[in-house]
């Protein structure tokens, strides 16, 4: 085999950069564990009901943990993608369609891409997600 | 005609399919649809028998491809038919017999609501028996070894609403799968050491002897213990006497005349194996010599004349078994022998059914006598079946039971003697039990009372023409196939290309050995006479001496399976329950119990914790890298 | 004007100058691509039958489109077949990201039969409880974006609306399936992946009943896919950054030497640790699509509660496309990594197949114990792939046909099984099934012998084929393991059997709906493929032999 895990020479620096870093991660992880441990340790424990209770900002908490969200906002956070991506992927393709060799075909091809998002737009709009009421 | 051969098998399957698939519409045809394609079946082999017949004798074969099954690697399975002399021989016995006994069916089983599903098990029995005669590999043998072993259980658990019944199926069923494992042990062992199944490429005495005789002893063996169990030979011969809980045409056919003779048919084809090791031989005629008599004891003592009879059966298989077990002098008169017995018993157990039928099911031959005069038809039968197996001079089983009793002592030696001396002492016992079955079925005066005279009893009456034609027949095989046979020779023949054949020197002579025959065959006649004829047969069994109760209880053979096998296998059945009750639920037996417990000990994982389940695919995400990692570290 | 025209080439010039080399125009095949392009089109089509044809008129319409658009794609694979594509030519479409090569017309074949199968079993509106005014219902529910057991669900439910997006889903599921097994690179690979997952997450989370396990196991099966998704991309990123390609045979070509690594790498470090971390973190992806050990914890949770004609096809066509995917993966582009891929796959094949035979022993859910066999047949067919041989890739393609009919003949079975709050899938209400419909009983008997590998169905043609290559190529000790696996597995399927045909009926227990024409034809081809493939497999040998070269 002529690969080898680690490759012998100067290219041991490329990965020494990463040490600092795991260095660093694993002093972080060393400081949060003491400091919590050192707090467990010299803290009194007096566990209450009104204790337990969830912390917001010092009101009391109102309903549950768990809510629904309104689901619109989903949607439009689809468009949205798929406009975007739509303009992503022109923009360059504006750059070159009229060079040589790409030509009519290029167009089309094109058009048809925006023709299936326009499908996706068509569906959006008769089911009714774009309607806000 | 290679294409007959596929249709030969594809009538009784299509028969199979159209009645147990059928549903409803076909109840009202199926008798004479069943019946039809088991006759279609007989014409189509006669044919083909008839075609063999003008080829000549050294190239008397027809093969038929049907595909490939499977072909993976130097893996080869085909779906491929041999007929030869000897499978022909098993496919005119088994479409004949099996259409007789459909016909006979007709009549026996009109009165049952579940006929349509008995001509249905009936055709795929046939379809099975005949692939397994035909096929020319051992892959495909243990196919139809397997149909059968299905069709066998399916047909004595047929009335299943009796408790006895599904015993005995279930008995069949276990006792069978102990000898099956054997068959697939030997198929196992023949692919690794031929590297083939096919009986061209394995039976060969150069190929056999190329594996040397240690394999060739293991396989021998292997296949004997096969044999064992369909042909129900000590020690696995406990099956066969509950089989009859069957309905009686099953017992004709099945555990009498064809499927039961199925380990014969696996010994002589394996003759090539058996040829090249003398100690499996010696092990095959010893369990012949040993089921001879020990049938023949058995059938002495019982008093159900189907399970009398089916003693006889176990004893006369003995005696093929004995005759394969000698080699090439016995593998012809061993099938000979078959096919006459075929013909014999299968009539001998039709006309135990058309008593039956005659007597609302009633078995007990203590409640028979003096039938004689109020069926006669089935007296003139029964009474020519039952010459034809004591061996009256004339008549088939006299030719066929000779030859094997003159090869036994042909063996020469300590050997020849001891096993001449068994197949004549058999000889006297069958005699003894059949004169028995005879005269106390037929002969003395009634022992029961009709319901016109007060008593229970049906009046007896002759069965239906279509009852009586099957075993009328099957009268005429028994009186005549032997003579047919032996007739210059012919089946040895006919045979001889594809088993072989060898004269033996028998130390006593041919002449004195029938005399001596005759003679032991009148001596059982007249004991039985003197015992049941001369004076009046007592209603309820009597108290007798130990080794009668020993053999009315089949020589303790069930008494020997309980104590080693049910016992020891309860046991540790035991031993694995409590062991399981350490698992959870309870839900596992056995084995299992420990993969029950590991199982529900892993299934906690599932917790159903979308974050637990990420976290475990992380986890092993760093293991698989760091394994990799690893392997090529090291 | 002007300023704009002096600004312009100055842009313009920004541009080229970033990219080294000019732009060329793709050529597509439109041709070799057509399979998948039908199928697209046909999905398309449903999004407008959604959209524009009236709500009476959709369902009909519906599976009008889609069967029309399988058998054109089936047709055009059997076409792309005929000219030599699988056997004599093999050809890189569109610029390299779409193979047409024998495993990918074979697979793609088997997926398109396998999902008009299971659109069948998707289109059954016979089955649930049905009233005069609404007279089909089918197994999805009325309204997807109605609150569970909410006013809007019920009114949904009366009015008798059906969610026949199902349809155009799975033709986008089945597009992107097939560009899965195909894919010639990465990307293309990647693209598939997310194809074929996305409208599986949205299917999922669709049953009329148990609405709330439904959606859970939607919501598992996307985060957990997702996160998935992430290690594929993460590796694809790693393979790119060794070779500098992101193509399947050029990343061959570097691993093997032939051709020069990333000449940025060459410049910075240079070792096989991108290499090793990449391709295990791309298969990891792959194995979390098949459901392997470590990465099937989705499988149970998501089988249980996705409705059950979905989980029929998603058991049965991911199972297929993500082998495909595997293999060509493993064949193409990391063979002479084998030694470092075959021992990790080993272990993974070996706890695929022990933690699915063990755990399914307890399951209690017939839903879940089929789940579990998926993982145990997951890890059957992964020592087809250890294989490394040609044998293993034609037995692995045989596998997958074989098994894909069992599975949606029998997830096809468990729909028909109901009592009043549905489909009945505790074992336990199973007890008796067999004296009170046997046919049903007897059809499900013969699919779980096939899973147990029982002789005479295909499940025993498969799983011979891929222990035997496997043995062949060096793997006995995992084909002893195989087996063993596969004695325990045959304990529960032989226990579901006894059940049904042993035990005691239950007073309450579920009747058996009679299905429709639709349900009824998906089960007897399920029923059919699994005794032909058994009793005559040769052919379909021949087929996957003929079928098993790829292209580089």
């Amino acid at each position: 085999m002529k690969h080898t895990l680690l490759a012998a020479g100067g290219h041991t620096g490329y990965y020494q950069a990463y040490s600092v870093l795991g260095l660093v991660a694993v002093l972080g992880v060393l400081f949060v564990a003491a400091s919590f441990a050192a707090n467990r340790l010299l803290r009194p424990d007096v566990p209450g009901a009104e204790k337990y209770t969830v912390y917001e900002c010092g009101v009391d908490p109102v309903g549950e943990g768990w809510a629904h969200t309104q689901i619109r906002y989903y949607v439009y956070a689809f468009l949205y993608v798929i406009f975007a991506v739509d303009a992503i992927y022109l923009f360059p393709w504006a750059t070159v369609f009229a060079a040589p060799g790409f030509g009519a075909t290029t167009l089309v091809e094109m058009f048809v891409f925006i023709g299936f998002l326009a499908v996706g737009l068509l569906y959006a709009w008769r089911t009714g997600v774009l309607r806000w009421i | 005609m290679n294409s007959l051969l596929g249709l030969l098998i594809a009538a009784p399957l299509l028969g199979a399919a159209v009645l147990l698939l059928g549903g409803r519409f076909v109840d009202r045809v199926a008798p004479v649809l069943g019946s039809a394609l088991a006759g279609l079946s007989f014409v189509l082999g006669a044919i083909l028998f008839s075609n063999l017949l003008g080829k000549p004798a050294s190239g008397r074969a027809i093969d038929s491809d049907l595909f490939t099954w499977m072909h993976v690697g130097t893996f080869k399975a085909d779906a491929a038919f041999h007929l030869d002399q000897l499978s022909m021989t098993f496919v005119l016995l088994i479409t004949g017999v099996g259409t007789l006994i459909h016909i006979y069916s007709i009549g026996y089983m009109a009165h049952d609501e579940k006929r349509r599903k008995f001509f249905g098990y009936l055709n795929l029995f046939l379809a099975a028996m005949l692939i397994l005669v035909l096929a020319d590999n051992y892959l495909l043998l243990y196919v139809g070894w397997e149909g059968v072993g299905l069709a066998s259980y399916l047909l004595i658990g047929f009335w299943q609403h009796k408790p006895s019944a599904a015993t005995a199926a279930k008995k069949a069923f276990l006792v069978n799968r102990v000898g099956d494992i054997g068959l697939a042990v030997a198929v196992f062992l023949m692919f690794t050491t031929f590297g083939t199944f096919t009986f061209q490429g394995i039976l060969h005495p150069s190929v056999v002897s190329s594996a040397g005789q240690g394999k060739a002893t293991a396989l021998g063996l292997v296949l004997l213990l096969a044999a064992c169990g369909k042909s129900a030979q000590v020690p696995l011969q406990s099956w066969l006497g509950d089989a009859m809980e069957g309905p009686t045409p099953v017992s004709a056919l099945i555990h009498a005349a064809t499927m039961v003779t199925a380990g014969v048919y696996l010994i002589t084809r394996s003759s090539a194996i058996f040829n090249a090791a003398p100690t499996a031989q010696l092990a095959v005629v010893c369990v012949g010599a040993v089921t001879l008599l020990f049938g023949a004891i058995v059938g002495c003592a019982k008093d159900d004349i189907k399970k009398a009879l089916a003693g006889s059966t176990m004893s006369q298989i003995g005696y093929m078994i004995l005759a394969a077990g000698l080699g090439p002098i016995g593998y012809v008169f061993a099938i000979m022998h078959l096919v006459t017995h075929g013909f014999f018993k299968a009539g001998l157990f039709l006309g135990a059914g058309s008593i039956m039928h005659a007597r609302e099911d009633e078995v007990d031959m203590r409640k028979y006598g003096g039938l004689w005069k109020k069926m006669p038809w089935t007296f003139a039968t029964f009474g020519l079946g039952y010459l034809a197996i004591i061996g009256f001079p004339g008549l088939s089983g006299f030719f066929s039971k000779d030859k094997i009793i003159e090869a036994a002592f042909a063996k020469g030696g300590t050997e020849g003697w001891i096993l001449g001396g068994a197949a004549l002492l058999g000889a006297a016992i069958t005699a003894y039990y059949m004169s028995r079955i005879m005269v106390m079925t037929f002969f003395g005066k009634p022992r029961y009372t009709t319901k016109a005279e007060g008593g229970t009893s049906p009046e007896a009456h002759e069965s239906p023409a279509v009852m009586v034609a099957p075993m009328v027949v099957l009268a005429v095989g028994s009186v005549f196939a032997g003579g047919f046979f032996s007739l210059g020779s012919r089946f040895l023949h006919w045979l001889e290309p594809v088993t072989g054949h060898s004269e033996g020197h028998s130390p006593v002579s041919t002449g004195v050995l029938t005399a001596a025959t005759i003679v032991l065959m009148l001596l059982g006649m007249g004991l039985a006479w003197f015992q049941y004829g001369m004076r009046e047969v007592p209603a309820a069994a009597p108290r007798s001496i130990w080794p009668v109760r020993l053999a009315r209880r089949d020589l303790g053979q069930d008494d020997f399976n309980h104590a080693v096998f049910v016992r020891g296998g309860t046991r540790f059945a035991d031993g694995l329950a409590e062991f399981d009750a350490k698992g959870v639920d309870g839900a596992v037996r056995g084995v299992a119990g420990a993969v029950g417990g590991g199982s529900s000990r892993l299934r906690k994982l599932q917790n159903g914790y979308v974050r637990s389940y990420a976290f475990s695919m992380f986890g092993g995400a760093v293991l698989i890298v760091a394994a990799t990692l690893f392997m090529r570290a090291v | 004007m002007s300023a704009t025209a002096v600004a312009a080439p100055a842009v313009h010039s920004l541009w080229t100058t970033a990219a080294a080399a000019p732009i060329h125009a793709p050529k597509i095949e439109y041709a070799q691509l057509s399979p998948i392009l039908v199928v697209l089109g046909a999905a398309v089509a449903g999004i407008l039958v959604e959209a524009f044809v009236p709500r009476r008129a959709r369902y009909g319409t519906q599976l009008a489109v889609t069967l029309i658009g399988l058998a054109g794609a089936f047709a055009a694979v059997v076409g792309l077949a005929a000219t030599g594509y699988a056997t004599t030519k093999a050809d890189l479409a569109a610029m390299g990201s779409i193979a047409v090569d024998g495993p990918s017309l074979f697979l793609q074949g088997t997926l398109i039969l396998v999902t008009a199968v299971g659109v069948l079993a998707i289109a059954e509106r016979g089955l649930e409880p049905q009233s005069r005014e609404v007279p089909h219902v089918d197994a999805f529910a009325p309204q997807a974006a109605a609150v569970p057991g909410s006013e809007d669900e019920k009114a949904a439910a009366r009015a008798g609306w059906s969610t026949t997006e199902v349809f155009p889903l799975t033709l986008f599921a089945l597009s992107g399936m097939l560009v899965f097994p195909a894919a010639g690179d990465l990307l293309t690979l990647f693209i598939g992946l997310e194809i074929l997952s996305l409208p599986l997450y949205l299917m999922c989370a669709l049953a009329r009943r148990r609405r709330l396990l439904s959606q859970e196991s939607a919501v598992k099966y996307f985060l957990l896919g997702a996160f998935a998704s992430a290690f594929f991309l993460f590796g694809t990123a790693l393979l790119y950054g060794y070779a500098g390609t992101l193509d399947l045979g050029g990343i061959a070509k570097v691993v093997t030497g032939d051709a020069a690594p990333n000449a940025a790498l060459n410049a910075s470090a240079h070792g096989d640790a991108l290499l090793l971390i990449g391709g295990a973190m791309i298969v990891m992806g792959l194995l979390f699509k098949v459901g392997a050990v470590p990465f099937h914890a989705w499988t149970p949770d998501v089988y249980q509660g996705a409705p059950t004609p979905i989980t029929g096809f998603m058991a049965a066509a991911t199972k297929v496309a993500a082998f495909g995917a595997l293999l060509r993966l493993l064949y193409v582009a990391l063979p002479e990594m084998r030694w470092d891929w075959r021992p990790v796959m080993w272990g993974v094949a070996i706890l695929t197949m022990a933690l699915g035979a063990i755990v399914a022993v307890t399951q209690t859910d017939v839903k879940r114990m089929l789940a579990y066999s998926s993982i145990a047949h997951a890890g059957f067919l992964l020592t087809g792939v250890i294989a490394g041989n040609k044998q293993g890739v034609s037995a692995v393609l045989f596998y997958l046909a074989a098994y894909s009919f069992v599975t949606l003949g029998a997830f096809a079975v468990v729909t028909l099984v109901r009592d009043a709050g549905g489909e009945a899938t505790h074992l336990s209400r199973w007890d008796g099934l067999g004296r009170r419909s046997p046919l049903v009983a007897v059809t499900f008997a013969l699919f779980l012998l096939a899973f147990a590998g029982i002789p005479l169905t295909s499940g025993f043609s498969g799983k011979f084929a891929v222990f035997s290559a496997a043995a062949k190529g060096g793997a006995v000790p995992l084909v002893v393991v195989g087996v063993l696996c596969s004695a325990v597995a045959a304990f529960f399927y032989v226990r579901v059997i006894v059940r049904m045909f042993f035990a005691e009926p239950r007073a309450d227990g579920p009747s058996v709906a009679v299905p429709s024409a639709l349900t009824g034809t998906a089960i007897a081809v399920g029923a059919a493929a699994t005794l032909v493939l058994g009793v005559f497999p040769q052919w379909a040998f021949d087929l996957a032999d003929k079928a098993s070269v790829f292209i580089r």
